[in-house]
């Protein structure tokens, strides 16, 4: 087991040199000078040679990697240009709002999305199925910020139940917390909602088709029974695996919803950044929810062992 | 189960089977819709100039966030410009990109992963960096390369299929893996084919059905990409109406006139939804083994 | 008929096929009974009903697609076609069990096969835990699985394919039902584990007397085991009777061609083949692959050891052994769609083993093959024509002369040349068999090898395709290296057999020599473990 999770580990070492690498490249082949780039449009002729040499622009490119990776490696993320705080704090002080949101859309897809998909998957080509199947295309297919403003449009200013924007800690006061996060959590999930719905029909279907099902119903099992107990706990090695790799959609949604809803979380640092070209930021950033992913996408890899036991060592 | 009904599972469609006896609608009502809403669109996007009854960059501040009259059917923006017009312009950059961004990442990603599939040294490699590229969030590498490069409707391009070319390398070569398993390509191999008429004749048929809907599918999440990028301020330079900017440029004055966010935005689903719809059609027809999947 | 009244009878079932189909009923006015105690075998091809028939008793047919129409399908007097779904839940596992073909996909793969016996238990019984687990141990033992304390924790994949089908048996008859149903419960399994799990339903059918309906398609089974046999075609029962009267004095002309079908394990005589060239040989072949690696356990699996075998022109050598055994690797190894480890592989004295893909390709033609599945053999994106043209067009063979060619050769396989526009769906599974043989033809080989390539049809089919391939041996002098798990195939072909055990050649000589005179305690095995050894099909009684 040990040697299986050593493995395991050991094998995202490549991944996360060919992310490192990847985000190294995005500054250093961007057209330009990269220091007059990061610079900005109104640096001085000082400025800009200040950061080139910050950024140790005149040694050997291979160099420079190495350089950078072992600032990486030890924690150092980088300095914002214009607040001249280090990413790292800024990351920290940014996280709680975008882990909450990212928590509750989780838990809230998952406990729509798997019954949906169960269902639609029992009733196949039932009008429920179709039901199910034309919600998820549905989700798959309305921007992000479509749908939040469309949410903003009917419950916040129509309706008048939840505020418009703006985020609350549940360190604070969980009843606003939960209060201003309903919205963000309702857009965001729609396509998680979706994707998962989508994977969870079409695993349990091919597992209803199973010979070991069809030996559950000769044992006399109830419809109910084989649908939870041996369909659904075959389906889910797939099903787990499509919410880790979905979290790189989930990444992408939270900075949009942040945006649409003016929630101060790692999203708004995103665009805020582009706006401003704060460079280091958004290289940090990227790096940041790239480990993120590749953890995430670890643990699911090793918790296999825990759902299906032919997957060992 | 279904053993009891055929006496094998036919693995790919037979050519003869790509037609049927009933008709298209019939069978695939939704996935016509869907092409019908993709050529109306398209048509708008051809001949925006002719059916846009005002120019989309003209400014009129006297006549600023009007409600929509006979003149201005979506009424008119912050800055006096006509709404529908834009609309019907935004159609062209949404098409472009959806288009172009598929068309060069299925090409891109097919060399790569025929490559990968069957050159065995290349394979790890190459997977490797399709990993570690797959593990960056696509929408915020595109960001970075587009805020690097400076806007331009090309870097855009550009920016949202570098993230889409490792998805069509991985089915590639999931393809050609399971392909060269196969019996018939083992007989090819026996009467001395060369590896380059293999991928030709025996591998790259079976990977074009399958290609062909994931095309669709990058195509409606590249629409979906380049209005998120526009929106964030990373995406289609501001000159150009693009659906995407004109929410973002919009959402300001949301609270007053939600429309000149709304509109666009119901532009971009129904075409998003539009081309799912149909890739989820051409899916069932072409590639019966992912529909079950999918 | 038996004296007591029939645990199971079937009157007049006809099950509907949905529309389309290519005929009205999957089963048509089927009746059979099966008393207590009484193993009763339905025997039939594929496409017979024989499984609809079994499923429709369990009532597990897919729902909206096959529906019996008509008919009564009676256990002890109950008539399981009106039963609510609950009263049916309620009978099966209880009264009737089913195992079924494959033991690995029929048991679930997530959950400890002892939790798989015990839910018949918890389903049907207010047994508690402690007592469940009693009786599960208890069914364990009388399955003859060892170990069982251990055994009652291991999941499907950590047990052979033997003991996952004991469990299948053990979950059937946990609740001593009175009806077992058997859906060719043997066919995925190996010849000598066929004949443990044959003889463990046996013993424990009598000692319980439970009534067996037992479906299969192979005549040795149904002569190892048949009380009574059904033999069915194209949905219809078209004779029933006394095993013994079915196999001697069959009525029926279907069943009369059937029984003749099955190969003897006698082996007629043949010709020796005398001293004529040797075109193929291998020395000391062998081949290992390496598993994991990379701080993975690395382990070395070898499929083939030191393999030695010589095959002359015209001269047909049967290479026979049972899943694992590696007569397949040394197939793919002389074909030289593998590369072997190690060893030599000498056609007409070139070695060809260590060839790099540029130097062998000159000696491709030479050797071709033809494969157990004859559904993906063939490209279902091309026509057949192109896929046999392929071969002499990839020589420089000009395309005209490539067609006028695979016309002959379509001739020759008994198809008509005009099919050549065709696509492989359009054909069945023995004519497909017929193209891939064209195709290897078409190379003009010396050397043509058939891995498993009669395996995947039907007895009927299994018997022409065998006569082709003999044919095609004897007219083009070819060397045949028959590879195949079944020796009754083998006694019929071969010439000359070399048995494979584990990797390694065991045994081997004239095939005559080796049926009437088997030395190595593993060819005795096999041997035993044939099903209906002792019974010689085709010789009839007149009637």
């Amino acid at each position: 087991m040990l040697a299986f999770v050593v493995q395991r580990v050991l094998a995202t070492i490549p991944v996360m040199g060919v992310v490192a690498f990847v985000v190294f490249l995005l500054l250093r082949l961007s057209p330009g000078d990269p220091a007059a780039v990061i610079a900005g449009d109104y640096a001085t002729a000082e400025q800009v040679e200040r950061i080139r040499a910050q950024l140790g622009l005149n040694l050997p490119i291979y160099s420079q990697f190495f350089t950078w990776l072992g600032q990486i490696l030890r924690g150092d993320l980088g300095v914002s240009i214009f607040s001249n705080l280090p990413v790292t704090t800024l990351i920290a002080q940014r996280i709680e709002p975008t882990l909450m949101l990212a928590l509750t859309t989780i838990v809230f897809s998952i406990v729509v999305a798997v019954p949906l998909g169960v269902l639609a998957a029992w009733k196949a080509n039932s009008w429920i199925d179709r039901a199910v199947m034309m919600f998820a295309v549905i989700g798959f297919s309305v921007p992000v910020f479509v749908l939040g403003y469309f949410l903003i449009y009917g419950f916040a200013l129509g309706l008048n139940w939840f505020p418009v924007q703006g985020y609350r800690s549940p360190f604070d006061s969980p009843a606003a917390f939960l209060h201003h996060i309903a919205l963000p959590t309702l857009t965001l999930s729609a396509i998680f909602i979706a994707l998962i719905a989508r994977i969870t029909r079409a695993t349990v279907l091919e597992v209803l088709s199973e010979d070991y099902i069809r030996t559950a119903r000769a044992k006399g099992q109830s419809e109910r029974k084989v649908l939870f107990r041996h369909a659904l706990k075959n389906a889910a090695v797939p099903i787990v695996t499509v919410i880790g790799l979905g979290v790189a959609l989930l990444i992408g949604g939270v900075v949009v919803t942040e945006s649409v809803f003016n929630i101060p979380g790692l999203g708004r640092l995103v665009v805020d950044a582009i706006l401003k070209r704060d460079y280091p930021i958004i290289q940090g950033l990227i790096l940041f929810f790239s480990f993120i992913y590749i953890v995430l996408n670890l643990l699911i890899d090793i918790a296999y062992t825990l759902l299906d036991p032919r997957i060992r060592y | 189960m279904s053993d009891l009904l055929q006496p094998r599972g036919e693995a790919v469609i037979a050519p003869r089977d790509l037609r049927g006896r009933r008709g298209l609608f019939a069978r695939q009502p939704l996935a016509v819709l869907g092409a019908a809403i993709i050529v109306v669109m398209a048509l708008a996007a051809l001949g925006a100039p002719l059916i846009a009854p005002v120019d989309p960059l003209a400014l009129d501040p006297l006549r600023r966030l009007r409600p929509p009259s006979e003149i201005n059917w979506f009424g008119t923006d912050q800055f006096g410009r006509d709404v529908f017009s834009r609309v019907v312009f935004g159609a062209r950059v949404s098409l472009i990109v959806g288009v172009a961004v598929a068309a060069l990442s299925v090409a891109i990603g097919l060399a790569i992963g025929l490559a990968a599939g069957y050159v065995h040294w290349l394979d790890a490699v190459v997977m490797r960096v399709m990993d570690g590229l797959m593990a960056i969030p696509g929408v915020l590498l595109a960001i970075a390369l587009v805020s690097l490069s400076g806007a331009s409707l090309t870097t855009v391009i550009v920016a949202i299929t570098v993230p889409e070319v490792p998805r069509v390398v991985r089915l590639v070569r999931s393809v050609v893996l399971s392909v060269r398993e196969e019996p018939y390509v083992e007989a090819a191999i026996a009467v001395g084919t060369r590896l380059p008429l293999i991928l030709v004749r025996h591998v790259l048929p079976n990977s074009i059905p399958p290609l062909i809907v994931q095309a669709t599918y990058i195509c409606a999440s590249a629409m979906l990409t380049e209005a998120i990028l526009s929106f964030l301020g990373a995406g289609t330079p501001p000159e150009i109406p693009s659906w995407g900017n004109m929410m973002a440029e919009g959402r300001l004055f949301f609270p007053i006139a939600p429309r000149i966010v709304l509109l666009p935005g119901v532009a971009l689903a129904l075409t998003i939804l539009a081309v799912n719809v149909l890739g989820d059609g051409l899916r069932d027809r072409l590639d019966p083994k992912l529909a079950k999947r999918m | 008929m038996t004296a007591s009244s029939p645990v199971l009878d079937i009157q007049g079932l006809t099950v509907r096929l949905p529309a389309g189909a290519d005929r009205l009923n999957a089963v048509e006015d089927v009746s059979f009974a099966v008393g207590p105690g009484e193993i009763v075998c339905v025997v039939g091809e594929s496409g017979s009903g024989k499984s609809v028939t079994a499923h429709s008793i369990m009532g597990l047919l897919p729902p909206g697609q096959l529906t019996p129409t008509a008919g009564r399908i009676l256990l002890e007097g109950d008539d399981l076609l009106r039963k609510s779904p609950a009263a049916l839940r309620a009978l099966r596992g209880h009264r009737m069990a089913m195992i079924f073909q494959e033991p690995m996909t029929a048991l679930n793969p997530v959950m400890r096969v002892g939790e798989q016996i015990e839910e018949v238990l918890a389903i049907h019984t207010r047994f508690d835990a402690a007592a469940r687990r009693q009786r599960v141990l208890d069914v364990m033992r009388s399955v003859h699985l060892p170990d069982v304390e251990r055994l009652i924790d291991a999941y499907p994949h950590q047990l052979s394919g033997g003991q996952r089908q004991r469990i299948m048996i053990a979950a059937a008859l946990v609740l001593d039902p009175v009806l077992l149903i058997a859906d060719e419960p043997t066919t995925a399994l190996d010849v000598t584990t066929q004949a443990q799990i044959l003889k463990l339903i046996k013993e424990l059918q009598s000692r319980r007397k439970t009534g067996v309906l037992f479906i299969t398609h192979d005549f040795g089974v149904v002569a190892e085991i048949a009380h009574r046999v059904v033999v069915m075609q194209n949905g219809r029962v078209v004779e029933q009777g006394r095993a013994e009267d079915v196999l001697r004095r069959p009525r029926h002309a279907y069943t009369r061609m059937l029984i003749r079908a099955v190969p003897t394990l006698t082996p007629p005589q043949r010709a020796p083949t005398g001293q004529v060239p040797i075109v193929l040989e291998a020395r000391q072949l062998a081949k290992t692959y390496v598993i994991g690696g990379f701080l993975g356990r690395r382990r070395e699996v070898k499929a083939a050891v030191n393999v030695n075998l010589a095959v002359r022109r015209g001269e047909t050598l049967g290479v026979v052994g049972e899943s694992g055994s590696g007569k397949s690797t040394v197939a793919r190894c002389i074909a030289r769609l593998i590369e072997p480890s190690a060893g030599a592989i000498l056609l007409e004295g070139t070695d060809v083993a260590k060839l790099t893909t540029g130097a062998l390709r000159p000696h491709r033609k030479r050797v071709q093959i033809v494969f157990q599945d004859p559904y993906r053999s063939l490209n279902p994106r091309r026509t057949v024509g192109a896929s046999i043209i392929e071969g002499p067009m990839n020589f420089g063979v000009p395309r005209e002369a490539a067609l006028a060619r695979a016309r002959e050769l379509m001739r020759l396989v008994d198809l008509d040349p005009d099919a050549l526009s065709r696509y492989p769906h359009q054909f069945s599974g023995g004519q497909r068999q017929r193209l891939c043989i064209a195709r290897a033809l078409a190379l003009e080989p010396e050397i043509l090898i058939a891995d498993e390539a009669v395996s995947a049809l039907d007895v009927s089919v299994q018997a022409q395709v065998l006569q082709l391939l003999d044919d095609v041996r004897r007219r083009f002098n070819l060397a045949l290296l028959f590879i195949t798990h079944d020796l009754r195939v083998a006694a019929q072909v071969c010439d000359r057999i070399v048995v494979m055990q584990n990797g390694e050649i065991v045994e081997e000589g004239v095939t005559a020599e080796i049926f009437r005179n088997p030395r190595h305690p593993y060819t005795r095995a096999l041997f035993e473990a044939a099903p209906g050894r002792a019974f010689a099909f085709g010789a009839f009684e007149t009637d």
